[in-house]
């Protein structure tokens, strides 16, 4: 007997984008292998399908979908937009980079793609299933991103080591999870707080062996020490296109789905996740801005710049509270204009057969391009925290939340390595506009690249004369949590 | 019949062991086979709790879980490969060009 089902469409409304996203990333993948000459439109066609998809997400309604796997909220809104902007403005910039270090570009954007819909998911996640698979699906697609780049053997070598330990973080994360199932016999999100509270489960020590695998695993995908050692290789080894958008976005689904699961699911064990972050926060401010001091390749300084950045972020989800979250949010949104600007102007310095990626190459770039070096120094200038940029407000705001959170030696601390990230910084600032110029051909800024300098220039400076405006939107975006 | 805490000991162990196989073995091929022994031990202890629980979202995640792996196993090959035609060799002591 054949019972007919009436399937309800209607259902797959709050996963529209995502779908939207895998239909734009298939077609990308038909469009570089039957109309090969027309491969310029595909970086065009990414960042189409990308601006709707954010259209979608900005207007859609909360929803909570398949029962809540999906909690389509304004805090997954948030994270969403953060991810979609990132692919956004990489993909503007990676027209004529692909061009230049001879990356294959079919693969490039639909991979790309495929990873953007895994960072909704885990935005969305719900579930610690729905969790998992979106981590998942974010996470392979940049393993493969990673090594794309066959004729550079670096690229393999950052491939395997993120491969091995992304592997390792997300086994210790599902162990954790089987932990929580057992305990608590739910896999959904919001009820495990009722069960804990229910349960009395508190200070179960099978419990507190869960929380420390799921901060180890989470931990391993936001790059906080001491679970960074993979991301200074990783970020190096990748070609630069992928590094600003690996320092970004996926760090950002990363804390949303760390920030999911401490407050919705654990905020009964916060006396123990609160004291745990602050150290692993203050490791990774220590770790990412002392040892950034000593490199002489601007990537890797970047890419240690980036872990750094991951501990001020702590900072404001470890407070466990809503202002603390929206802090972190807001950090995170500064996060993707500042440093997606320094990795445009990196991109810049590549040319065909040299990389331009160490301190000598910014020698004396503002003799050569003085638009570029500007823009430099003021993404430069956020990243450290000067007034009136983005990156001092994001900062403020976090260490206003965990000063009234009662954290004060992490603040104390967080102002101190702060300080010392200016050294590195300004340093870069100094090369540009002090010293001779060692290369004299003519910076090639493609009208992607300026389009993506310009928005990340006009985020860094408009959110830093204005943040208010992006402060209320969290916050409101948090009132249904 | 068998209590669940055998259950749980065995895949405790399961994982332990996938756990000091990835950290001491130098091979990658091995350090994968040690992630699968590890995420096998996890796949172990749902099923088990699940059973135990009367809920059946444990055994639906493990057959996500199995799923994933084996996407996972065809992407890590995939690098192994990749590796082994730039170097001539997937022993991880020889992944060392990018440091500092």
């Amino acid at each position: 007997m054949i019972a007919s089902v009436a399937v309800n469409w209607t259902a797959l409304e709050p996963v529209l984008p995502e779908l939207l996203l895998i239909g734009v990333a298939v077609l990308l993948i038909g469009f570089d292998l039957f109309l090969p000459r027309q491969r310029q439109l595909l970086p065009w066609l990414t960042v189409i399908g990308c601006l709707t998809a954010l259209a979608m997400v900005l207007g859609a309604r909360p929803a909570i979908g398949f029962g809540g796997m999906l909690l389509a909220d304004g805090y997954a809104m948030v994270f969403k937009s953060i991810c979609l902007g990132t692919v956004i403005l990489t993909t503007l910039m990676s027209e004529r980079f692909c061009a230049v270090i001879n990356l294959r570009q079919g693969e490039y954007y639909s991979l790309t793609l495929l990873s953007l819909v895994g960072m909704l998911l885990m935005a969305a996640a719900g579930d610690l299933m729905t969790l998992y698979l979106g981590l998942e699906l974010m996470a392979l697609p940049i393993y493969a991103l990673v090594g794309l780049h066959k004729r550079d053997g670096r690229t393999s070598e950052a491939a395997i080591k993120y491969f091995l330990m992304g592997g390792f973080a997300s086994a210790l994360l599902l162990f954790g999870m089987s932990l929580v199932y057992g305990l608590t016999g739910t896999t959904e999100i919001a009820r495990i707080a009722e069960e804990i509270t229910a349960r009395q489960l508190t200070a179960n020590p099978a419990l507190l062996l869960a929380l420390g695998l799921l901060l180890t695993g989470f931990g391993f995908k936001v790059a906080a020490a001491p679970f960074h050692l993979w991301t200074p290789d990783v970020y190096e080894g990748a070609p630069t296109i992928l590094t600003a958008f690996m320092s970004v976005a996926p760090k950002a689904a990363g804390f949303a789905v760390f920030g999911r699961v401490l407050y919705l699911g654990l905020p009964a064990l916060h006396d123990q996740w609160g004291p745990i972050l602050a150290v692993l926060a203050l490791l990774t401010m220590a770790v990412g801005n002392i040892t950034a001091l000593c490199q002489q390749s601007l990537k890797r300084m970047l890419a240690y710049s980036s872990i750094a950045h991951a501990g001020y972020a702590l900072l404001g989800l470890l407070t466990g509270t809503i202002e603390g979250l929206a802090a972190a949010m807001t950090y995170l949104v500064m996060y993707l204009f500042m440093n997606i600007g320094a990795f445009a102007v990196l991109m810049l310095l590549a040319a065909p057969g040299r990389a331009g990626e160490s301190l000598d190459d910014c020698k004396g770039l503002a003799a050569r391009n003085p638009m570029a070096a500007a823009l430099m120094l003021v993404f430069l200038f956020s990243l450290t925290g000067i007034p009136p940029t983005g990156g001092f407000i994001g900062k403020f705001y976090l260490l206003k939340a965990a000063f009234a959170a009662g954290y004060t030696a992490t603040v104390v601390g967080a102002v101190l390595f702060s300080a010392i990230s200016a050294y590195f910084y300004l340093r870069v600032v100094r090369y540009m506009y002090m010293d001779e110029p060692r290369q004299t051909d003519v910076l090639h800024v493609s009208p992607g690249m300026s389009a993506a300098l310009g928005l990340c220039l006009l985020g860094v400076l408009g959110l830093g004369v204005f943040p208010g405006s992006l402060l209320d939107w969290t916050l409101a975006a948090l009132s249904g949590m | 019949m068998i209590p669940l805490s055998w259950y749980m000991a065995l895949s405790a162990i399961l994982f332990c062991i996938g756990v000091c196989g990835f950290l001491t073995r130098r091979n990658v091929i091995i350090m994968f086979l040690s992630l699968e022994l590890m995420l096998n031990g996890v796949n172990l202890n749902l099923v088990a709790l699940s059973h135990f629980l009367e809920s059946l979202r444990g055994q639906a995640f493990t057959f996500f879980i199995i799923t994933v792996a084996a996407a996972e196993a065809a992407i890590g090959l995939g690098i192994a490969i990749a590796l082994y035609r730039s170097r001539r060799s997937v022993h991880v002591d020889t992944v060392n060009q990018l440091k500092g």
